[in-house]
């Protein structure tokens, strides 16, 4: 069953399927930029506007930090918007950025170009999937302009606060389009994510087998699974609170008394809530990861002409991640108020899912052991991303310990893990992506020049700005506090790194401008690259046209004779052997 | 090569900031430096694999770079390799997880002789209640809670008329004996935290909560709610004054029970209340 390695190229396969492609929406500019049933312009409108919102959330950052790092000085930064900024920045860029941007974004640009299909098995749904999507972002953005303002209930939308006068947006406009946001970003999240699935599973060239995906389309693949099984348990938690919110139910409201007054909630349970939310919540933080595991994976190996080291032992510990990442999810909730025993359960199954990922993080060093490593900007991010991602991966080892996690939890030594390990580590995978993929997309390489300060200003940086703050959160300072002031338990005073930071993240954020400006710069500007300047391997660089085409492949669909990693093999006329190139010698002792 | 550097001062950089910044846990003021120690267990193990991977992949970056001519070897798997490195990694995550679940069942395991003590917190403030001289807290129903009986206490429980309110204030407990946090919510979620204590829980509206813990030494000890609850999150703080056994007799003899709060409101009323 499973054919990687292979001992022999198969015999050489009848012509592949050769029915022409005539999109219905190619016809005319509209058509083809507005409403796109082409999976590749769908990526470029899923990764604008999660950009477009992302620098949103990116600026929020920057005003939060201006209050942690110097309390007092901006007048506007009142309780209730420090609030509202934390939690805005935390919900656009878990939901609305990384997993728009991994699944939409780049599983819409690769999944056809890399499994060899000509788009997605459902063009127009897909269509439909991103103007659900957009709805989504602009319900969201309109709360900025709501009586009120947006919810300020944090990330995690709590109840009951959430819903009561004491947030900002509580009893408001807030909470409400937050909500129906979520739902709607479900709604089409269903849509684009039955496409991934089905495509995958059933759109794949001739030879593609499934041990011959790209652990791109893998990690993509996988991750889109999960999500369709997670994303439902946000759903009908959003659609509670609602209820709750809006028809007086109970879901998740006690009896309550608030500022005197006795409300007319009763029976129902915070804490369920929580559960709904984190089984949601803890697989979404392997719905951004997966992604990133399978395209650095796929960086690492072609710009160190090297085969990934233990594809299958890769392919299982992404599965393996996936299934074990579903019973994990209480782990968010060890000071919560459960039963306790659930500890020993989480606190062994978290550690446990600990295992594949070190399996992962030393294939990818064993890739670079004896590898022909090029420094390009793909890898040097694929270099930064196993740094942040091993750091942020061993924090996790404090917190997923129950009983470690119990000084930890609600301090921002928990906003210092989760940044590292699913803010900057995917966004660092995004980049490297980015910088390898936009030749493909455009014709043209991104100016290295700018790249560089760019890597430079963001890997440092972003280290700078979280590495320390692993440490506020250890002398006891806690999280989502607008101001701590003096007090006794902090021992040294933690203003003067409060400060460092704020400032390694406007440095940070000022450098993500010049990347913009590299983007837009490079579309004209940019070196012409031609249809494969890495030398790559895999399917997507050897179309007939770059940027492909409508359908992809011209008349012709590939066939597939190999892996996605054939590079350096021995005997080979070049260090790299394109999937689809039928070339038949294979050494005789690849299966040491 | 840059690059390579840079990871080295990463690894150097990260470990020089841990050993000599100042910044640190506050000193530990109760029962719970298990806690501390699995952390830092935890801390060794991690710090370890953290350099082990960055100088390795700097030692990689460097060793194998690009060279005119060069060519990668071509090693697809190597089974020794992974079940080796597997195996290690299982071992590892066996060294922390062992000791902290041995922690964790001490942490849920309340003593016999611990003394009950209530947290009730709201919007944004901390009111304890102490159980009296039967020892026993009476019931609480938070559709009870009202101006002057701000805790929800049910009159009718007997054991309920001696318990201790203090309402909107400090607490002290008594230096080297065991307590039992009970925790109450009347509004939204909250989080009892004294770092120096190391131990928290979220407070929850509609159920109680515990977490126990014996205080070792005597001082002022803030309290922070650790539990987003809204707007006043940040200012919903208060004191623990762990005290030694004089003081703490004195403190408490100084408070009233339910009993003696709800009686001179009853007095001076101009119409019985009920």
């Amino acid at each position: 069953m499973v054919d990687v390695p292979q001992q022999s190229a198969p015999a050489v396969p009848p012509p592949a399927e050769t029915a022409d492609v005539h999109p219905p929406d190619a016809a005319t500019w509209w058509g083809r930029w507005v409403f796109s049933q082409d999976a590749k312009y769908i990526a470029l409108q899923y990764a604008g506007t999660a950009v477009g919102i992302g620098l949103v959330a990116l600026v929020l950052s920057w005003l939060m930090r201006l209050q942690l790092g110097f309390p007092g000085t901006f007048d506007f930064i009142t309780p209730e918007a420090y609030y509202q900024f934390v939690t805005m920045h935390g919900m656009i860029m878990v939901v609305y950025l990384l997993t728009a941007l991994f699944l939409g974004g780049f599983g819409n640009y690769l999944i056809p170009l890399m499994v060899g299909a000509r788009d997605m098995v459902f063009p127009f749904v897909n269509m439909l999937s991103y103007w659900v999507y957009l709805l989504a972002v602009l319900v969201l953005a309109a709360s900025f302009f709501a009586p009120g303002g947006p919810t300020g209930a944090g990330w995690t939308l709590y109840p009951p606060q959430a819903i009561l006068g004491g947030t900002p947006g509580g009893q408001q406009a807030g909470i409400l389009l937050m909500l129906v946001s979520l739902i709607l970003f479900i709604i089409g999240f269903t849509m684009g994510g039955l496409n991934y699935v089905v495509t995958v599973l059933q759109a794949r060239t001739r030879g593609m087998t499934l041990m011959r995906m790209p652990l791109t389309v893998w990690g993509i693949f996988t991750a889109t699974v999960m999500a369709l099984l997670a994303f439902p348990a946000l759903f009908v938690a959003s659609v509670m609170m609602l209820f709750d919110r809006l028809l007086g139910t109970s879901f998740f409201m006690p009896a309550l008394v608030e500022m005197g007054e006795q409300l007319s909630y009763g029976g129902g349970s915070p804490i369920l809530f929580q559960h709904l939310f984190w089984f949601f919540g803890h697989p979404e933080v392997y719905i951004v990861a997966l992604p990133a595991f399978g395209i650095v994976s796929d960086l690492i190996s072609v710009h160190a002409r090297k085969n990934i080291f233990g594809y299958r032992m890769m392919v299982w510990a992404i599965v393996v991640i996936g299934a074990l990442s579903f019973v994990v999810w209480a782990h968010h909730m060890y000071v919560s108020g459960m039963n306790p025993y659930f500890g020993f359960f989480f606190a062994t199954t978290t550690l446990i899912i600990a295992v594949p990922t070190a399996i992962k993080v030393y294939n990818w060093l064993l890739t670079l052991w004896r590898g022909d490593i090029h420094l390009t900007l793909p890898m040097l991010f694929a270099l930064a991303f196993i740094v942040t991602f091993v750091n942020g991966g061993l924090t996790g080892l404090f917190l997923g310990n129950v009983v470690v996690d119990v000084p930890l939890s609600d301090t921002m030594f928990v906003v210092a893990h989760f940044h590292m390990v699913m803010g900057v580590a995917p966004v660092l995978v995004i980049y490297g992506a980015i910088y390898h993929w936009y030749p493909k997309i455009t014709g043209r390489l991104m100016n290295e020049a700018m790249g560089q300060f760019h890597f430079w200003v963001t890997f440092v940086g972003a280290y700078a700005i979280f590495f320390p703050m692993h440490y506020v959160g250890l002398v006891g300072v806690p999280r989502r506090y607008f101001e701590l002031g003096e007090v006794a338990f902090v021992t040294t005073p933690v203003d003067g790194l409060n400060a460092f930071i704020t400032v390694a993240a406007l440095v940070v954020g000022f450098a993500q401008m010049v990347f913009l400006f590299n983007f837009l710069w490079s579309l004209r500007h940019g070196r012409p690259a031609g249809g494969n300047p890495w030398r790559a391997a895999s399917l997507e660089w050897q179309t007939p046209e770059t940027p492909p085409g409508h359908g992809n492949w011209g008349h012709d669909l590939p066939v597939v004779y190999r892996w996605a990693y054939d590079y350096s093999v021995p005997g080979a006329p070049q260090d790299f052997i394109a999937q689809n190139d039928p070339w038949p010698g294979r050494p005789a002792e690849r299966r040491a | 090569m840059a690059i390579a550097l840079v990871l080295v001062l990463v690894v150097v950089g990260s470990v020089a900031f841990h050993l000599l910044s100042p910044w640190w846990w506050t000193p530990i003021a109760s029962n719970w430096s298990y806690i501390d120690h699995t952390l830092i267990i935890t801390f060794w193990i991690t710090g370890a694999v953290f350099a082990a991977v960055v100088l390795f992949t700097a030692y990689c970056v460097w060793r194998f770079r690009h060279r005119e001519g060069a060519r990668a070897a071509y090693e697809p798997e190597n089974r020794r390799v992974e079940l080796w490195l597997t195996g290690l990694t299982a071992v590892g995550v066996a060294a922390m997880l062992a000791p902290g679940l041995v922690v964790w069942h001490r942490f849920i395991t309340v003593p016999e002789d611990a003394a009950d003590v209530e947290v009730v917190a709201q919007q944004w403030l901390w009111s304890y209640r102490l159980p009296g001289e039967d020892g026993a807290l009476g019931r609480s129903d938070a559709a009870l809670i009202s101006l002057d009986n701000p805790l929800g206490v049910v009159p009718d429980d007997p054991a309920g008329a001696d318990d201790v309110i203090i309402e909107a204030g400090d607490l002290h407990l008594p230096v080297d004996r065991p307590v039992r946090m009970l925790l109450r919510s009347v509004d939204v979620l909250h989080n009892f935290y004294v770092p120096e204590f190391r131990g928290k829980m979220d407070m929850v509206p509609g159920m109680i909560t515990f977490f126990w813990f014996t205080p070792t030494r005597t001082g002022e000890f803030e309290v922070l709610c650790a539990e987003l609850c809204g707007v006043g999150h940040g200012f919903m703080r208060g004191y623990v004054y762990v005290d030694d056994e004089a003081d703490y007799q004195a403190w408490l003899a100084e408070q009233l029970t339910f009993a003696e709060l709800a009686q001179p409101i009853r007095v001076g009323a101009a119409e019985p209340m009920d």
